[in-house]
């Protein structure tokens, strides 16, 4: 895709989430919003994939470890044809696949997720699988930049140096919120580059509502290495609302009626 | 006492027939945490490097990579102490591998009192509760080095998360070397009659067939001994069977009485066939010491169940 067409798309995306989870009157829109413009790209120009064959095996692989943030990953793989929008009304509601925190019996959902910390590991365990097989897919996980506090995520990113894992490729949506607070409140991560390339990382720090940059940079990786790559992406939560951005209501409150028109209004207008 | 005559290591020969299925399956991986030579997979680590995968004192992690190896096509087995392979990454287990109903086979040694002179801590004694906790898992307890081998065959014949629980020492071997086992399955290993049924598993097998040995020679009374190597699923019918043919059931179980095979058979018999099931169980936390003095102390032995059985029959 072209760079106003991956516009396009995450403007779509975000709208999708806000009706989602305004529909749901639940969810959490404002790291939904904040992680778009990634999954735009990725699934926009990035990643190869089938969405009439979600379990191709040759596909590359995304893994959303902050499994709150399902809108997102329900709403890009509903805009590229896993499964009819229409089905996105249905999140959160009884007998739907699209779960309150992503399930993998979604079409298109690598993981089942809902306690932080565990997608990294798994990623890793479908790198390695990768490796054994001698397949040449990539494996993207994202998580937020809270969901570090998880000690398990220090464990996988310990082990992915050892395995010598090149096809591996983590992004941390570095919103600065999380449930309770700001994140440099909760638990001060910082340095955040530092720590991971002392775990033998590669590491990339870029705007990660910067769709050229974000495409420069996953297009710049050289994934037949040994290293493992960190993408950290310095985002805003609530991205393209102006009363839900760092805003921590928004964390896990959808927009009312009247909101919701006027964020709907804001993404259109917005370049 | 007991005259023990072979005795065989339920971890040493469940790791012989992991290195063996290695060899005729090349989606079976091995996912380990440093406690590899103790769970015999280093032999298979040795062979097949490529598929171990070593993650050092890093259960959780260990886990949600054997999800993701099980997502991509493999049959991942995780392996360290039952301490530390259920209660440590519980969560794990939970979200990771028995929510998605991955493929992942559990296969923890070390369990139960038998652990030994490690104490507490390494006396897994809640491990069977725990699982029996992860609705998607089947759980197998196999009574001797035999029974492990067949164990492993079932778990990776099967599609879906199981759990196996294999003990430290060498216990007596009670099997023949070509036993299968069925999944949901039970065997009957002593009948003489239907005085009483003493429905057990693991170590406790051994013992239930030796007391029921005694009690036929010394008092006369037919002792019935089912082996439950099943907990997931439960062989539900020999269990009715018995509540039906017998004055009462015996549970022997080397665990807490809490969520056990006493829980299990209750709470069936309870809907199905309400009747007296008496436990032989562990109480409290236990101590250091050998196998025998453990068992002993804490009544987990042949000479306990015949005291019960006449106790109450």
């Amino acid at each position: 895709m072209e760079v106003s067409e991956l516009k396009d798309l995450s403007k779509n995306i975000r709208i999708d989430i806000l009706k989602m989870t305004s529909n749901a009157n639940s969810g959490h829109p404002g790291g939904s919003l904040s992680s778009a413009d990634i999954v735009s790209v990725l699934f926009g120009s990035v990643m190869n994939y089938e969405p009439g064959d979600p379990k191709w095996a040759d596909r590359d692989r995304f893994i959303l470890s902050k499994a709150h943030a399902c809108p997102v990953l329900y709403a890009v793989l509903a805009e590229t044809g896993f499964f009819p929008k229409s089905e996105l009304m249905t999140f959160r509601k009884l007998n739907s696949r699209l779960q309150g925190h992503a399930h993998i019996k979604t079409p298109g959902v690598e993981m089942s997720g809902g306690s932080l910390g565990q997608g990294l590991s798994f990623g890793i365990g479908v790198s390695l699988a990768a490796k054994i097989n001698d397949k040449q897919y990539k494996t993207f996980v994202l998580l937020g930049d809270g969901e570090l506090n998880e000690g398990q995520v220090w464990e996988a990113i310990m082990s992915a140096k050892k395995f010598e894992l090149g096809n591996l490729v983590a992004i941390v949506d570095k919103n600065g919120i999380q449930n309770d607070r700001f994140t440099h409140e909760a638990m001060d991560m910082s340095p955040l580059p530092d720590k991971w390339e002392s775990f033998g990382w590669d590491c990339y720090e870029v705007d990660g509502h910067n769709i050229t940059e974000l495409q420069k940079t996953f297009n710049s990786l050289d994934y037949h290495n040994q290293i493992p790559k960190v993408i950290i992406a310095d985002t805003t939560k609530g991205k393209g609302v102006s009363f839900m951005e760092n805003n921590p209501d928004f964390h896990g409150k959808a927009a009312n009626p009247e909101q919701l028109k006027q964020a709907i209004e804001e993404i259109i207008q917005s370049n | 006492m007991v005259n023990i005559m072979n005795t065989g290591s339920t971890r040493e020969y469940a790791g012989k027939k992991i290195l063996e299925l290695g060899g005729t399956n090349s989606d079976l991986c091995v996912v380990g945490a440093d406690l590899n030579k103790s769970t015999f997979t280093n032999m298979f680590a040795d062979k097949y490097p490529e598929r171990f995968f070593d993650v050092g004192i890093a259960e959780q992690n260990m886990v949600n990579i054997a999800a993701g190896l099980a997502a991509s096509g493999k049959i991942p087995i995780v392996s360290t102490f039952a301490v530390f392979g259920s209660t440590r990454p519980m969560d794990q287990l939970r979200v990771g591998v028995s929510q998605p109903n991955l493929n992942v086979k559990v296969i923890l040694t070390h369990a139960g009192l038998i652990t030994g002179e490690d104490g507490i801590s390494a006396q897994s004694l809640e491990d069977l509760s725990l699982f029996l906790s992860l609705n998607a898992f089947s759980i197998l307890v196999p009574s001797d080095a035999y029974e492990a081998q067949a164990a492993v065959e079932l778990a990776i014949n099967t599609n879906g998360p199981f759990y196996i629980r294999l003990s430290r020492p060498a216990i007596p071997i009670i099997n023949k070397s070509d036993i299968k086992l069925e999944h949901g399955g039970s065997n009957i290993m002593y009948e003489e009659g239907n005085d009483v049924s003493i429905l057990c598993y693991g170590y406790m097998v051994y013992h239930a067939i030796e007391a029921a040995k005694i009690l036929k020679e010394k008092h006369g009374i037919k002792a019935r001994v089912v082996n439950m190597y099943s907990l997931r699923p439960l062989d539900e019918s020999i269990v009715l069977k018995c509540s039906k043919d017998s004055g009462f059931i015996l549970t022997a179980e080397e665990h807490f009485k809490y969520g056990g095979l006493h829980s299990l058979v209750s709470q069936y018999l309870s809907q199905n066939n309400p009747s007296k099931v008496l436990s032989i169980s562990m109480q409290d936390y236990a101590e250091s010491g050998t196998t025998e003095e453990l068992v002993n102390k804490y009544g987990l032995n042949s000479d306990n169940i015949v005291k019960t059985v006449l106790t109450n029959i």
